[in-house]
């Protein structure tokens, strides 16, 4: 019970905002030691860990074609193209993501978005563009909700599409852990099916939510600009 | 057969080339350490495949991931240089370019797909073209080598190393933020050694009553939801929650479809992915990429999300999952 520990080590860090590289190491080291573990394995676990998890850090390897495509315009260009299209707000924009993203994933597509590939080149800019053409320049606040809101579409996209394709992680992992351990033989495509009825939800309420920051952004947009002088004041 | 490795060393030489472009730069005060933080890191990446295939000591690796903690504790790696073009210089060359700017963007989904989707199902004298299970990863390597050579015959810029400063640029407003997912995956090892999942179902044992089959649905998919927020991954708390309530209380006493009480369970846990920052990749390194003030930004946009949709998730299952 007492590596129950380890967890309280890592909400509280991360509550007072410490270095959570420096939290994570305290927490592991925590839960090695109430596990008695040697300090010499402790390190060695955090080798192993470190090597095998080194998927997830890949995105870095398109950072330079990123870096790139910015350097020469892609933003502004993705402004002007925005610029043209009417009728395409921000909130539009994003829940028409949301909608591609979560299809592509249900297809099995899930390299097609993600934060790194997808969002900060185009899928950002594009909607701060929207943004912009509608409601003029946008406050500080605005910006960083539009942003973060494109961040969401696109992780909401994928966890609540790619379910419905049979052969992602998890329904692998569903299926292998409950075949091994309980001598069930499931299928992985009813186990799909019934990733379908969340897909949904997920669909409605996020998406109402993109639509719905066309008004909040329109709200805050009219609260940060300062009030026209009366008629009056001007004239004189 | 082209190996997931092969991305590694990949990786390993982007973080190379950063670490000698920091080292070079005479301009920045962090230098010295953030050349050491991003040599390191191409160390352990190179070093890690030894390490996975189980034929160099993993306690060198540990320690090269110690040093990195105590530099990212020092502040380092520092922003770097922010050296790029100026705002009306893109405005010019955005003219200038066009929509052929997308091009290079929209090659890296593109191969990455063809990669998962079509190579992946390629043999080549009866063995697999793409080392199986990690199609994905060998895609997204191969798309951004496809990817930076089509936007050098684009934009033909002076020298080859000008999309390598780019990549700097980014990768210093990212700082130690790059690998914080990797090191949390690490935690989350540590944790299943040492038994937290064992604790937490013990824990949830002792709190479950008899003979509520409701309560017993909430409890999995509330489980499934604060112990994903814990550690970070749905994929962790799975298999401890279903040990604890989905396989012995909803499938075997209330006769639950397994099919739909996993999947659903499962679901109910990505509802806690959402608003947690322990999952780094999905909701703290989208901010530092978008170089948000907030680094709990993309999580404040997705709780009010996360709550209905779990509490849709869990009705769904309460509904649908068990015989009448």
């Amino acid at each position: 019970m007492w590596v129950l520990l380890a967890v309280a080590v890592v909400v509280v860090g991360f509550a007072l905002r410490l270095n959570a590289m420096l939290v994570v190491t305290v927490a592991g080291v925590v839960a090695g030691l109430i596990a008695h573990l040697s300090p010499l394995r402790i390190v060695e676990a955090f080798g192993t860990g470190f090597a095998g998890s080194r998927s997830v850090t890949v995105f870095v390897v398109v950072l330079p074609v990123i870096g790139l495509v910015e350097r020469y315009g892609l933003q502004h260009q993705a402004r002007r193209l925005i610029g043209r299209l009417a009728g395409l707000t921000a909130g539009r924009l994003l829940a028409a993501y949301l909608l591609v993203r979560q299809l592509t994933a249900a297809l099995g597509l899930t390299a097609v978005g993600g934060p790194a590939q997808a969002v900060r080149p185009i899928v950002a800019p594009m909607t701060e563009a929207a943004a912009e053409r509608v409601h003029g320049p946008l406050p500080e606040r605005a910006r960083e909700k539009v942003r973060s809101y494109a961040a969401s579409a696109d992780t909401v996209g994928l966890f609540f599409g790619e379910d419905i394709f049979v052969a992602v992680g998890s329904i692998l992992l569903i299926t292998g852990f409950v075949d091994t351990t309980y001598g069930l033989k499931l299928d992985a495509l009813q186990i799909a099916l019934w990733a379908i009825p969340s897909a949904v939800i997920a669909l409605v309420v996020h998406g109402t939510r993109m639509l719905w920051l066309d008004r909040v952004l329109g709200r805050w947009v009219a609260a940060e600009r300062p009030e026209p002088a009366p008629a009056g004041e001007v004239a004189r | 057969m082209i190996k997931v490795e092969w991305v590694y060393w990949l990786v390993a030489a982007v973080f190379l080339v950063v670490a000698v472009l920091r080292l070079s730069d005479r301009s920045d005060p962090k230098r010295l350490g953030s050349a050491a933080f991003w040599a390191v890191l191409a160390f352990t990446f190179v070093y890690g495949t030894y390490v996975v295939a189980k034929t160099a000591p993993p306690v060198i690796e540990g320690v090269a991931v110690l040093v990195l903690v105590v530099l990212a504790a020092l502040g380092f790696p520092g922003r770097g240089s922010t050296d790029t073009t100026t705002d009306e210089q893109r405005v010019g060359l955005a003219e200038r370019f066009g929509n052929r700017l997308f091009v290079p963007a929209l090659v890296i989904p593109v191969v990455a797909v063809l990669f998962g989707a079509v190579l992946a199902k390629v043999s080549l004298g009866g063995r697999p073209l793409l080392e199986p299970k990690s199609e994905t990863i060998i895609g997204l390597g191969a798309a951004a080598l496809v990817g930076v050579a089509v936007a050098l015959a684009i934009f033909r810029p002076r020298s080859v190393v000008v999309p390598f400063r780019e990549g700097d640029r980014l990768l210093g407003h990212i700082g130690w933020a790059a690998i914080l997912p990797q090191f949390l995956a690490t935690l989350g090892l540590l944790f299943t050694t040492a038994g937290v999942g064992d604790a937490v179902g013990r824990v949830t044992h002792a709190v479950l009553p008899d003979g509520q089959r409701l309560l017993a649905v909430v409890v999995y998919c509330l489980g499934m939801a604060v112990f994903t927020i814990v550690m970070g991954n749905a994929f962790a708390a799975f298999p401890v929650m279903t040990a604890a309530i989905g396989w012995p209380v909803l499938v075997q006493q209330y006769h639950g479809n397994p099919p739909a009480v996993f999947a659903i369970g499962m679901l109910a846990g990505f509802c806690g992915t959402l608003v947690t920052p322990m999952a780094a990749n999905f909701n703290l390194v989208p901010a530092a990429l978008l170089e948000l003030k907030d680094q709990y930004g993309p999580i404040k946009a997705q709780l009010p999300t996360a709550v209905p949709l779990w509490v849709g998730t869990t009705a769904v299952m309460a509904l649908a999952a068990f015989p009448r």
